[in-house]
């Protein structure tokens, strides 16, 4: 057994079932060890950025390490920006890259980067393999820390020649982390507190993010118990049911205005599993003027006092803080805060501008209601990404994918390929723009590959539509660099080209049955909607300000 | 605010490019850092002197708390020691000048360790204060080269650093 097979060995032994990713000269032993003795689905990507996005859909949705495999050099640092998007949306994944031979190391090598040093900023840990016999503590170690207490991406650089070596180590070895021990269980003190805070609070919200998933029973079980308002982060759509009653939305820049008036009048916040990301807070000065208390639980204490001053810290698995709120719970006489609650709700519904041309929204609404909101979301970034994380209500935890943290244009296709290979059977649709999706769109050839049926959804408004709402609000109108429309691409000729169902949707009327034809054709489907130009996203808080700063529709509407 | 931060590591590559770069990454200049072996076979001790800004410094504290090879931080708020030593080369031409060199030297405590006929060098230990009230009190006379460790510290009394057996870290 060489170095290549052992990697595999131990790869198999932590069940990884699926590997994403791409040959190259330095990981070669690697790919002849999978040819000879086959035993994992491997997903060949055509570029390692779009590996490393499935690996991260497929880990996002289904909860488990997601694996990727790159060369050395470029194959490497292609992984760079998707290992950054995991480590700041906490996903659970190991990159395995092969290095030039160790006695080529440091001389410049063909194909030769400093991976482990490139990488160290944007991973949670990472390794050199020096020795052969290393190789199953390490691959151990990687999938511990990649998977355990805040979760994030490990990875392995594996020269050539250790994985050629003959290996003669134990794979019966125990990893060796003296300075690792996440915290699981919450002080049961600050527990207490909490509770006892909970009940003395007139206007509580809970705010749900990311880490509330593996949490989401017992965290509903308690939410209809103490009929608590529950607000859910980008991360957090889904953690409770999109269309539950006591479910506002998502909270910040383009969030509800009931979940932002909320948190601006609330005397207490219940944060779990969140961040106080700015996009979340605007002004963190201005920031929820009335809280008395903020209890927030997270299982990575330096997000505890990061942004908000935390009177009940809580540091623990949100799962196991979760499961004794669920316990103790008991109904909060709220009813007064619950009126101007669904006051702010039915004044200011999510805004749906009346259009001549299709709209976002319509679009992804008649998705919702096509599949009853039974269905895999992955998005690219920008406004069609507000527009699905308004309109779509996810049913389940972790089917809503989006890139939150880093804000990785070109996230979604190659997400949804890794969301599809984790859910075979489920429906999966990528609501997309013109700009994200022609970041990453050569993994249409992956998707024809594997027959993998995910449905694109291509709002193609024709710009950097985030970019020109800016340049609209802030600029002038002066839209710089923005104009996508004169050269983009015959998308549905495209994906015909990668041999992919591809249409082009442009009247209202076509809407339904188009909403149908995408999700009834057995296959891939790119579906292009030409939707309205200068939509913006609203409600907005402008960067660096406030709830009382909120715009709730669109200026340039509400003044003609 | 002047932090002094002890860090117990494992001795791995990299760990002081890891721990470097979380202050780097925030803008902090490190004014010393003194790394060294323990007495715990696979673990250094790391004495960083950084000033900057208390909230700041407070996160970055996490954050080297997070790293996987680090076991153990504490920011010596505590009454702790503080001991640092230089080699301070001063040009030494006169007699008078010898002789008055020699005073400075006896009155910090310092040690020659290299006398020559142009020049002169000597070892002096200290907290970071001291040392620089030597280096000052030689200017007159032409310091040629200066060489400090940076500071090692410890807490006073009970307080150890050394590995728990239950970290509160991710």
């Amino acid at each position: 057994m060489n170095g290549a097979e052992a990697i595999l060995e131990a790869l198999a032994r932590e069940g990884v079932e699926v590997i994403f990713g791409v040959p190259g000269g330095a990981n070669m032993p690697l790919y002849d060890a999978m040819y000879t003795r086959p035993r994992f689905k491997h997903v060949l990507g055509r570029h390692e950025q779009g590996s490393i996005h499935a690996a991260e859909g497929y880990a996002g949705s289904s909860g488990r390490t997601g694996v990727v495999f790159a060369t050395s050099g470029p194959g490497a640092l292609n992984l760079v920006t998707g290992l950054a998007d995991a480590l700041m949306d906490s996903v659970p994944l190991v990159a395995i890259t092969g290095q030039v031979s160790r006695a080529a190391v440091g001389t410049d090598a063909f194909q030769e980067a400093d991976v482990t040093g490139v990488t160290m900023p944007v991973t949670k840990h990472n390794y050199l393999v020096q020795d052969v016999d290393e190789i199953p503590r390490i691959v151990k170690e990687a999938f511990l820390i990649a998977s355990t207490g805040r979760p994030g991406p490990v990875l392995i650089d594996v020269p050539k020649d250790v994985q050629l070596e003959e290996f003669s180590g134990d794979f019966d070895v125990q990893p060796d982390l003296p300075g690792y021990k996440p915290t699981v269980k919450g002080h049961p003190r600050q527990l207490e507190k909490a509770l006892a805070a909970l009940g003395r609070a007139r206007r509580p919200v809970m705010m749900v993010g990311g880490g509330g998933h593996d949490a989401a029973d017992f965290l509903r079980h308690f939410a209809e118990k103490s009929r608590i308002p529950v607000i859910t982060t980008l991360k957090g759509l889904g953690v409770l049911p999109g269309n539950h009653s006591q479910v506002l939305g998502m909270p910040g820049m383009h969030g509800t205005v009931a979940a932002n008036r909320a948190l601006q009048h609330a005397d207490l916040i219940l944060a779990i599993g969140m961040r106080f990301d700015d996009r979340i807070t605007g002004n963190i000065e201005k920031f929820a003027p009335d809280v008395e208390t903020i209890v927030h639980v997270d299982i990575d204490p330096a997000e505890i006092g990061k942004v908000v001053r935390t009177a009940i810290p809580i540091v623990g698995d949100a799962r196991w803080v979760a499961e004794r709120l669920a316990q103790t719970a008991k109904p909060l006489d709220i009813s007064d805060w619950w009126d101007r609650i669904h006051e702010w709700q039915q004044r200011h519904p999510l805004p749906t501008p009346e259009r001549d041309r299709l709209s976002s929204q319509e679009v992804i609404r008649a998705f919702w209601e096509a599949t009853g909101g039974d269905a895999f979301v992955t998005t690219g970034v920008g406004q069609h990404q507000m527009f699905a994380a308004q309109f779509w209500k996810p049913n389940r935890p972790r089917s809503f994918i989006t890139s939150g943290g880093l804000g990785t244009m070109g996230f979604g296709l190659p997400a949804a390929i890794g969301v599809q290979v984790a859910h075979p059977d489920a429906t999966v649709i990528n609501f997309d723009g013109d700009g994200s999706f022609q970041m990453t769109l050569q993994e249409l050839a992956t998707l024809f590959k594997y027959r993998l049926p995910v449905k694109t959804v291509l709002l193609n408004n024709g710009y950097l539509g985030m970019v020109r709402q800016w340049q609209d609000l802030f600029n002038e109108k002066r839209y710089a660099e923005v104009h996508l429309e004169d050269s983009n691409p015959d998308f549905a000729k495209l994906a015909d080209a990668f041999g992919v169902r591809g249409f082009t949707v442009e009247k209202r009327e076509d809407l339904v049955e188009a909403v149908k034809e995408t999700l009834v054709h057995p296959g891939p489907v790119l579906a292009e909607f030409r939707v309205f130009h200068e939509e913006g996203v609203f409600p907005m808080i402008p960067a660096g300000g406030s709830a009382e700063d909120m715009i709730i529709e669109n200026p340039r509407e509400v003044q003609q | 605010m002047r932090h002094v931060v002890s860090v117990l590591v494992e001795d791995h590559p990299r760990v002081l490019t890891r721990i470097t770069a979380l202050f780097a990454r925030r803008g902090f200049n490190i004014e010393s850092l003194a790394v060294g072996r323990t007495h715990m076979p696979g673990l250094s001790r790391i004495s960083i002197v950084v000033l900057g800004d208390d909230r700041m410094i407070e996160q970055v504290e996490k954050q080297l708390n997070k790293l996987i090879e680090v076991i153990k931080v504490t920011d010596h708020s505590e009454p702790h020691v503080e001991r640092e030593m230089a080699l301070v080369k001063v040009r030494t031409e006169g007699v008078e000048e010898r002789l008055q060199i020699k005073e400075i030297v006896e009155a910090f405590r310092a040690r020659p360790v290299d006398v020559g006929r142009t020049s002169s060098t000597y070892e002096v230990t200290g907290d970071p204060g001291k040392i620089e009230g030597f280096i000052a009190g030689l200017e007159a006379y032409g310091v040629l080269e200066v060489m400090r460790t940076g500071a090692v510290a410890m807490s006073r009394g009970e307080a150890i650093l050394r590995p728990r057996l239950k970290k509160e870290a991710v």
